[in-house]
């Protein structure tokens, strides 16, 4: 029989968040599907909150590893946290939360557990008595489902693909594990990010606005407006709380020095190096292009686009609405009917 | 301090082409795979440039790229990557398509780094995408760092900045637009880069027979690498089937255009 292990971290408030809820949703439904018992690993600075918190979920034990070394994201800490967890638990199946802590660090427990690793899987169910996973290749341009004999098993659950896990707090009983003595030659000095009025990327948003190449043009004056570019997108992101993404080719002309569009970096930038967002609504504006584009639109549920060309090859098949028109004159007046 | 920076990346479809699966004899693969016309893995390229940079603003470093893959196609790749910036070629000779196991990946690449002639441990850097474009795991680099006893890792890294006492602080991508910063009191280190903050460097033709030189050695005495999916059955690999029926809005005014919008993001 199949053992699995829950394993997540708490956030900077000490809640579980929602990706990390998303995943126990996940982790439920297979010791569900497997008829197996399942238990809850944390680590963090105090998981005691974040146990409390799920404390009803059902999990046959709570194992915590904390301290002060866990309290920030660190890959020596937390590779030996989370592989003393597998270990305190007997593992053959571990899940969670595909999270920039737990993505960095669980490949490395894998190899230290002498297991296998699946990451960002956006699908796990049950076929014939075994774990199914489901995830993309060649950057969302093919799917795949699989099994494998392989254990132990690391499986990350990507956002957005489960329900996640509400009302189920209570009073949890913690294991504290043994964690082994690691010497870090590695220091977190803190987190950068914008300030909260500033910010313009928003993984919680339901809605994403998408600026493409075309905001940087020559208009029908001969002239590029990118002063009037930056007024209609920050205005919409102000007015809708939307998150902003961007196409490769605009963020490049920034990176090269170009100041265009100075609020948009890299991090912007969705597609083929870029994020694969997973908001409910996507608004693209001035884009067109090919494959590289559309894998970054390829987990928006509803999608409009506004551009010039009605043939837009990203448009065509991809948006449910192409409005071939004026992006500059079309978002202003979305902004003027939003501020009312 | 100088350092030795160890690039891994291989070579995924050109991002312009339309993929297909097939089955072949291993399981899944890419119809007319080895016919598709290839590029350096994207974020495997930044890591390169990022090594460039980096080994030529800290003097007397050097910079490897490690690479399995079949090498009738790294050949290809290479007349092109060759002239971006200097390094040394090192090849395994293997698949490079999307269903092959990390964790073969990975011991094939330790096995290259292990072989490097004149490596000095001490002062290893291992680079690489933190993702890539073809299996898309994020896992390579970690596990080969723990195959070579590396546990200073750090991954989606946009900059990495070197002191004088050989230290270094990273700047990590996290969730919702910010970074995770660090301090590691120096080599060796795994770094995952995202797309770093240098533009891709212009052609040199010089760069490129210097390299040459060595690239083309390297290629003849690639030796082959095991690397597969063993214990994994693929139950289904296909292309994502659903195709939106667009609407087109054209000719109609843009202030009816904005108050469907204006409805549709309310509703």
């Amino acid at each position: 029989m199949e053992t699995i292990l829950y394993l997540a971290h708490p956030e900077d408030n000490g809640a579980l968040g929602r990706t990390a809820l998303e995943a126990l949703a996940a982790a439920k439904a297979l010791a569900a599907g497997l008829g197996a018992p399942f238990s809850v690993g944390l680590l963090g600075g105090s998981v005691q909150a974040a146990a409390d918190s799920i404390a009803a979920c059902g999990a046959a034990a709570f194992f915590a590893a904390q301290g002060e070394a866990l309290a920030a994201s660190r890959y020596s800490t937390d590779a030996a946290a989370c592989e003393a967890l597998c270990r305190a638990a007997g593992a053959t199946l571990v899940v969670a939360p595909a999270t920039a802590r737990l993505a960095r660090c669980l490949p490395g427990v894998a190899q230290r557990l002498g297991g296998r690793v699946d990451s960002n899987c956006t699908g796990l169910t049950v076929e014939n008595g075994a774990p199914l996973v489901s995830r993309w290749y060649y950057r969302q341009r093919m799917v795949a489902a699989q099994i494998r004999e392989h254990r132990p098993w690391i499986i990350t659950v990507a956002p957005c693909c489960f329900l996640a896990e509400d009302g189920q707090g209570g009073s949890a009983s913690l294991q504290a594990v043994d964690l082994p003595a690691v010497t870090p030659r590695t220091e977190v000095l803190g987190i950068d990010a914008p300030a909260a009025d500033e910010q313009t990327i928003r993984p919680e948003a339901e809605m994403l606005l998408v600026a493409g190449a075309g905001w940087t043009k020559k208009q029908a004056d001969g002239q590029s407006h990118p002063d009037k570019a930056a007024e209609h997108i920050l205005g919409f992101l102000d007015r809708t709380k939307a998150s902003l993404g961007s196409s490769k080719s605009l963020v490049d002309l920034s990176g090269e020095g170009q100041s265009v569009l100075p609020f948009l970096t890299h991090l912007h930038q969705v597609g083929q190096t870029g994020a694969t967002p997973r908001h409910k609504k996507g608004l693209a504006t001035c884009c067109h292009g090919e494959e590289p584009h559309v894998v970054g639109w390829r987990f928006i549920t509803e999608r409009r686009a506004v551009n010039l060309d009605a043939g837009c090859g990203w448009a065509q098949g991809k948006a449910d609405v192409l409005y071939v028109a004026d992006a500059f004159a079309v978002m202003a007046k979305v902004n003027e009917l939003l501020g009312k | 301090m100088s350092y030795h920076i160890v690039v891994c990346g291989s070579i995924v479809p050109d991002p312009l082409q339309t993929l297909e699966p097939v089955a072949g004899p291993g399981g899944p693969a890419l119809k007319n795979e080895m016919m598709l016309p290839a590029v350096l893995d994207p974020w495997a390229a930044h890591a390169l440039f990022e090594a460039a940079n980096l080994a030529k603003n800290v003097p007397g470093s050097k910079v490897w790229l490690v690479s399995v893959g079949p090498k009738a196609k790294l050949q290809q790749v290479m007349m092109h990557v060759a002239q971006k910036v200097p390094f040394e070629l090192v090849v395994m000779d293997g698949p490079a398509g999307g269903f092959v196991e990390a964790a073969d990946t990975a011991a094939a690449l330790a096995k290259a780094v292990e072989g490097i002639t004149g490596l000095d441990k001490g002062k290893l850097l291992l680079f690489g995408g933190w993702s890539s474009a073809s299996r898309g795991t994020g896992a390579t680099l970690q596990i080969l760092g723990e195959l070579l006893g590396v546990t200073e890792q750090f991954q989606g890294v946009d900059e990495l900045r070197p002191a004088d006492d050989g230290s270094f602080e990273v700047k990590e991508r996290i969730e919702g637009g910010g970074y995770l910063r660090s301090r590691c009191a120096g080599a060796p280190a795994v770094l995952g880069w995202a797309t770093g903050n240098l533009p891709e460097p212009p052609n040199n033709p010089q760069v490129g027979m210097q390299n040459m030189r060595l690239i083309m050695p390297a290629l003849q005495k690639a030796q082959p690498a095991a690397v597969g999916a063993a214990g994994v059955a693929y139950k289904a690999v296909e292309l994502p089937g659903t195709r939106r029926q667009t609407r087109i809005v054209k000719d109609t005014p843009v202030d009816d255009i904005a108050r469907e919008i204006v409805e549709w993001i309310k509703g």
